[in-house]
């Protein structure tokens, strides 16, 4: 195998052992960034030189006895995380010139662990998109079928470890961003609790749903990527004080005895027939580990979307609101008020998408309206919530399809917004819910796309979803395909 | 409910955005068939029920009071598109 192949565990025994170093990492991801990203186009921007001068920096770190499992190891970063002195756009026009004066402190977080950063993923704008269509820097496309989506928001995260373009990679999940991209590109993607990482320096979408993680090779990527960075933040008030467990604690641990939740409202009509055969079996794995499968109920989950239609929207209207033109981001030409600087800029430097849902939010949050969508919402919100801790009183965790269908076409959604949303159908109810929930590989439709089986958990039980998918993905044994590009 | 063109210009007002008559045209458009899905929210019965308007029950995030570290007047403004001493920069409000 390549080293841009290999997984970070493995990579960190062969620097560690002397068998390769940083720099020869570095450069294989690039040498494979070389020969795919013009089909893929999973970054917007590379940091080569940034990258190889951290490798460099990683090899005498290792030389001096380092023992941190990410140091040398090349890592993408969604661009809607900031990086001091290198441009971050949010997949925006209206940010293509933005150069943030600081680190968001999960990079900071990555960084001090000696990571590489390889570039900045592609997202749609704002993080608003299940498809990284709405991008301004054009389309990501799913590297196991070029005319397809690779999912989104953090399409480009996906992608780039999906096309070994990096090794893993950082994104953000408002409604499913993370583990449904994760789950059309066949990598392991997990969004922690809220309030587990910090959102310092991730540009705001919907800030009492976003949350940063990880999208890695497998299971054990990812509990070594969330070690690194989770930890309460006293520049995010939200961030949440509570200790963080060694996530690698929990692999390789049984689940025999387990109660294993499956909600009926989750394979009901709309779910492709493949994607169900995949999930049908993941479940038998689940069982032949020992593990009791229960039926729960999550009766509210045919709400989740039109809760967050709202939800979402009323915070993505506000937080968008500091847009206009004055302290950063694009300003318009030939204006002659204030007024129209507000409007030129704001018209000018936002993608359809983001107006439709600044003027929904908008519209929810207006004078007369207020009760009945943004009031209404968050009651619903509430009992989705609800939903969730009666369950969890039945069962260790949660299992569930991530996405209902493999990954769709380019262009087969994008001028459908109610169709789009409805893609994250179950994804979005752990960020209203605010509990974490990873995505893992478990087959192939008959097309050859991955398929991804959700797991969740009650809050701040991050650990219980390692065991459990860490003890899926080693008796499942799923094929290791790769992408043919 | 149901939105029609003059809201939604209205609403394009409060968001400080600017539409053409055809953009106008598709937004009523997208945005009805968005609050018409939303309409099932009424089917659930909320009476009683608190808004639930944060992830996590969380209380104040105190801290103490004293001055830390923050960003230089330079680098603040290092991304404004117009500066003048060392301040940003507007169109003239006042005539």
């Amino acid at each position: 195998m390549e080293l841009h192949q290999l997984t970070i565990h493995a990579l960190r025994d062969k620097l560690r052992t002397g068998e390769v170093n940083a720099v020869a990492v570095t450069e294989s991801v690039f040498r494979r960034i070389d020969a795919v990203e013009d089909r893929v186009h999973a970054y917007i921007a590379l940091m080569r030189d940034e990258a190889l001068r951290s490798a460099a920096e990683a090899d005498r770190r290792i030389e001096a006895g380092d023992n941190e499992d990410l140091c040398g190891i090349p890592v993408a970063l969604k661009d809607v995380l900031c990086t001091a002195g290198f441009r971050t756009t949010s997949g925006s026009r209206m940010l293509r010139d933005f150069v943030p004066p600081y680190d968001a402190t999960a990079v900071e977080a990555l960084k001090r662990a000696g990571a590489v950063f390889v570039g900045k993923a592609n997202m749609d704008e704002f993080a608003m998109g299940s498809s990284t269509e709405t991008s301004w820097f054009g389309v990501t496309r799913n590297p196991w079928d070029l005319g397809r989506t690779p999912g989104g928001s953090s399409g480009g995260a996906a992608a780039a470890v999906a096309a070994d373009e990096c090794i893993a990679s950082l994104g953000s999940d408002t409604g499913g961003s993370i583990r449904q991209p994760a789950a059309l590109c066949g990598v392991v993607g997990m969004k922690p609790t809220y309030g587990r990482v910090s959102r310092f320096g991730l540009i705001a979408f919907a800030s009492s749903l976003d949350q940063i993680g990880p999208l890695t090779k497998d299971v054990e990527d990812c509990a070594i990527m969330m070690n690194a960075i989770c930890a309460h933040d006293p520049k995010d008030s939200t961030s949440a004080k509570i200790d963080v467990p060694d996530y690698k604690t929990f692999l390789d641990r049984d689940i025999s005895g387990w109660n294993v939740g499956i909600p009926k409202e989750y394979f009901a009509e709309g779910l492709d027939p493949d994607v169900l055969e995949a999930v049908k079996r993941a479940i038998g794995v689940i069982e032949d580990a020992g593990a009791r499968c229960v039926e729960v109920t999550l009766p509210h989950t045919d709400y989740c979307v039109a809760v967050y239609c709202i939800v979402s929207t009323a915070e993505a209207g506000s937080n968008l609101a500091r847009y206009d033109g004055i302290r950063y981001g694009y300003r318009a030409e030939n204006v002659r008020d204030l007024l129209e600087v507000y409007e030129k800029s704001r018209s000018e430097g936002f993608g359809a998408e983001v107006k439709r849902r600044i003027m929904l939010g908008t519209y929810a949050l207006s004078s007369g309206y207020y009760d009945a969508y943004y009031k209404k919402a968050s009651q619903v919100r509430a009992r989705i919530k609800e939903d969730f801790a009666k369950a969890f009183r039945r069962c260790d965790v949660i299992l569930t399809p991530t996405s209902p269908t493999p990954a769709f076409l380019l262009g087969e959604k994008i001028n459908d917004p109610l169709q789009m949303y409805l893609s994250d159908i179950y994804t979005i109810s752990a960020n209203l819910a605010g509990i974490p929930g990873i995505s893992v590989p478990c087959g192939f439709s008959s097309g050859g796309l991955p398929i991804g089986v959700q797991f969740l958990a009650g809050p701040f039980d991050e650990g219980k979803l390692m065991q459990i998918a860490h003890a899926y993905e080693r008796l499942a044994a799923i094929e290791r395909r790769r992408p043919a590009l | 409910m149901t939105i029609n063109k003059k809201e939604i210009e209205y609403i394009a007002q409060l968001a400080h955005l600017k539409f053409s008559p055809r953009e106008v045209e598709a937004f009523t458009s997208d945005l009805n068939d968005i609050l018409s899905y939303i309409d099932k929210l009424n089917q659930v019965d909320t009476i009683g029920v608190e808004p639930m308007n944060h992830a996590m029950d969380m209380t104040n995030a105190f801290r103490e009071d004293v001055v830390t570290p923050s960003l230089t007047n330079e680098a603040s403004l290092a991304n404004a598109p117009e500066t003048h001493g060392g301040s940003f920069q507007v169109p003239k409000i006042i005539e």
